[in-house]
């Protein structure tokens, strides 16, 4: 997996929001890569900027809002600079996305099997009987039991996790290269949250999307993904293969992040993450957890640290893993 | 310990109504129901956490719902500190409603937009107590404190507080009036992880400092093992499964158990997981099967199965219903 070419590269992007009390700071200097075939986890809390990152990657960051700096290439294509009409042709074939409510991301007008069919008309030019038999064959793979009558039916008809197997039968018909799922399964019942996550670790593998996943319940991340990149408050603090992030987790942050969680499997000791996430609006410099970070000195509320390789394809950005202060667990 | 409170084959059924429910029962030859609820019996002793778990549409809100009286029981008794709650009028049961109290879902949602907190946390004490304004303000400000809000957010509104803040008035208005039992309808679900783990330690607390007892319902099986000393499993208006908290997680006996918790994604990639699952998805509470209601969805299920099923004792103070135990 550490040799795959990256699909997608986000390099420093950062995203704001003009209020009239000043810039948000959504996003401050992001920068990740998901590799060909894998699935990354972009882990945060509310507010940490996990899905404005996944907006300015479809291009999708509307006034107030900007892109005020940073690239975002897919393979090998710069997307920043391109117009909307060209982003529309990379939009929903290259790169698709599911969101956390797919019953309001379907129309409840037009039966679920013309939906998908739509898509293989608009993007693949196929005649109306063709697409519909294509459509069927994306509802059959998703797991959806008699897809012939399913397809007649409306998205009233289907239940949460139908509805979002329905949506990721869509996202996949044009065979994109990658696919993020926002929160694909917030919301969704444990056992049916358990079998979309299968479905698409299975389709991931089989079809060779990567998939960026969306998510900030930890146990997602551990059971899905293969590398993981952590966010907190616009930034990315580390990134690292998932056994890694979770045995060694070196950023103070994701260190209580990972303390901060109980289990099923055994009774465990837990301690809440100290502070709460900062403010956005008109940011000083310097690393955003220093607010809550036990090993904060003055230069983390003046400098942003950088990310820095504390272990094979292992990055971490924090002054006091750098210097040693914070000795990795 | 002392029982606190008990449910003795309780039953919340909902009908049907409308053209639909007319065609149907036409069809069907007698009105439809919702049976939400269809027979649970638990108790809560003095002291203790009974978490309460299932999934969506299982009926464990409804069971919190008929406690605290937001709807009315079809039959079955509740029994609370002695007293049974289900024939008392509405203002004899008024007199027990101090000691129990319920903490809503949505936090912000179940505050009045506006009310500041200060008077939101007043309420109970008002309706329940003949203490004086100055006392109810002393009191509010006491348990605000309790729950680790500043008398500096006594006077904001709703919308001035974040999610975890929200929860917290909520938790102190119930216990506003020194209650001995709290429902917890899943009260940290709404909140995000680090505020969420600052809520369960929170509640536990709590419970310590004053002896309280909890209600504890979820679908987020982590944070009932964390909380809980004794927990009930319902699927489908029915108990399916009960038994001390390391007991169940260690070894669960239903079917249904093993499945929920084989489904949770542990927080670590080296976990190995149970492949054992359900197939399908739970069948509507108006049509529910016979004999053992998750039977169309057991891959264990044999023909003994659509028999009535014995809820008994697999192992000292492990119950379960299963036909196959």
């Amino acid at each position: 997996m550490t040799a795959a070419a990256p699909v997608i590269e986000v390099r420093d992007v950062s995203v704001r929001f003009a209020t009239d009390y000043g810039d948000v700071h959504a996003v401050d200097g992001a920068s990740f890569a998901v590799r060909q075939g894998e699935i990354l986890g972009l882990v945060g809390e509310s507010g940490s900027g996990k899905s404005v990152t996944a907006t300015a990657i479809l291009g999708l960051i509307r006034r107030p809002g900007r892109l005020a700096h940073g690239s975002i290439v897919l393979g090998g294509r710069e997307l920043t600079t391109l117009g909307q009409e060209e982003l529309q042709k990379i939009r929903g074939v290259e790169v698709a996305m599911i969101s956390q409510t797919p019953r309001t991301a379907l129309n409840p007008l037009i039966t679920v099997g013309r939906q998908v069919a739509r898509l293989f008309t608009i993007h693949a030019g196929l005649g109306k009987s063709e697409a519909r038999r294509r459509a069927i064959e994306m509802l059959a793979l998703v797991g959806i039991p008699e897809p012939e009558r399913r397809a007649r039916q409306y998205a009233h008809q289907f239940s949460g996790g139908m509805c979002q197997r329905v949506m990721i039968a869509m996202a996949l018909a044009t065979s994109p290269r990658l696919l993020i799922a926002d929160e694909p399964t917030t919301g969704l019942d444990v056992s049916t949250a358990a079998r979309i996550l299968d479905l698409l670790r299975e389709l991931g593998a089989r079809t060779g999307a990567s998939i960026l996943l969306i998510t900030h319940d930890l146990g997602v991340v551990a059971q899905t993904c293969h590398r993981v990149a952590v966010m907190h408050a616009g930034q990315v603090v580390e990134v690292a293969p998932v056994r890694a992030l979770f045995a060694h987790p070196a950023h103070p942050y994701t260190r209580a992040l990972v303390h901060s969680i109980p289990r099923t499997d055994r009774a465990i000791a837990m301690e809440p993450i100290p502070g709460a996430v900062p403010s956005l609006l008109n940011v000083a410099p310097g690393c955003r957890y220093a607010g809550r970070c036990p090993w904060a000195e003055d230069r983390c509320r003046r400098e942003k640290p950088g990310m820095t390789e504390i272990a094979p394809d292992h990055f971490a950005a924090c002054f006091a893993v750098e210097d040693g202060r914070a000795a990795p667990v | 310990m002392p029982r606190l409170c008990e449910l003795d084959d309780l039953k919340v059924h909902f009908p049907l109504r409308g053209t639909a429910a007319w065609l149907r029962a036409l069809k069907d030859g007698h009105p439809s129901v919702v049976r939400a609820v269809d027979g649970v019996s638990f108790h809560v002793d003095a002291g203790e956490t009974l978490g309460l778990v299932g999934e969506s549409g299982c009926g464990k809100s409804t069971v919190a719902r008929a406690l605290v009286r937001l709807v009315q029981p079809t039959g079955g008794r509740i029994t609370f500190d002695g007293a049974e709650l289900t024939g008392l009028s509405d203002e004899a049961y008024n007199k027990v409603r101090p000691n129990l109290q319920m903490v809503f879902q949505d936090p912000a949602a179940s505050l009045n937009p506006r009310l500041p907190v200060r008077r939101m946390v007043e309420e109970p004490l008002l309706l329940h107590t003949g203490l004086d304004a100055a006392a109810r303000r002393a009191r509010a400000e006491a348990v605000l404190e309790e729950v680790g809000l500043g008398v500096e957010l006594a006077d904001r509104y709703p919308h001035e507080l974040s999610g975890g803040q929200c929860q917290r008035v909520n938790i102190a208005r119930a216990l506003a009036t020194n209650p001995r039992l709290i429902v917890l309808d899943e009260p940290t679900s709404a909140l995000d992880v680090s505020l969420r783990a600052r809520v369960i330690l929170l509640l536990e607390e709590l419970r310590q400092r004053h002896g309280l007892s909890y209600l504890f319902i979820s679908h987020d099986l982590a944070t009932v093992r964390y909380l809980a000393s004794r927990v009930a499993v319902m699927y489908l208006g029915v108990i399916v499964e009960e038994a001390e908290a390391a007991e169940l997680f260690d070894r669960p006996a239903h079917p249904y158990t093993r499945a929920l918790l084989a489904a949770v994604p542990e927080p670590d990639p080296e976990a190995k997981r149970d492949p054992f699952t359900l197939s399908g998805e739970i069948p509507s509470p108006i049509d529910i099967p016979g004999g053992c209601r998750l039977r169309t969805r057991c891959p264990l299920a044999q023909p003994i199965c659509a028999e009535p099923v014995p809820y008994r004792e697999v192992a000292p103070g492990h119950f379960a219903a299963c036909h196959l135990l």
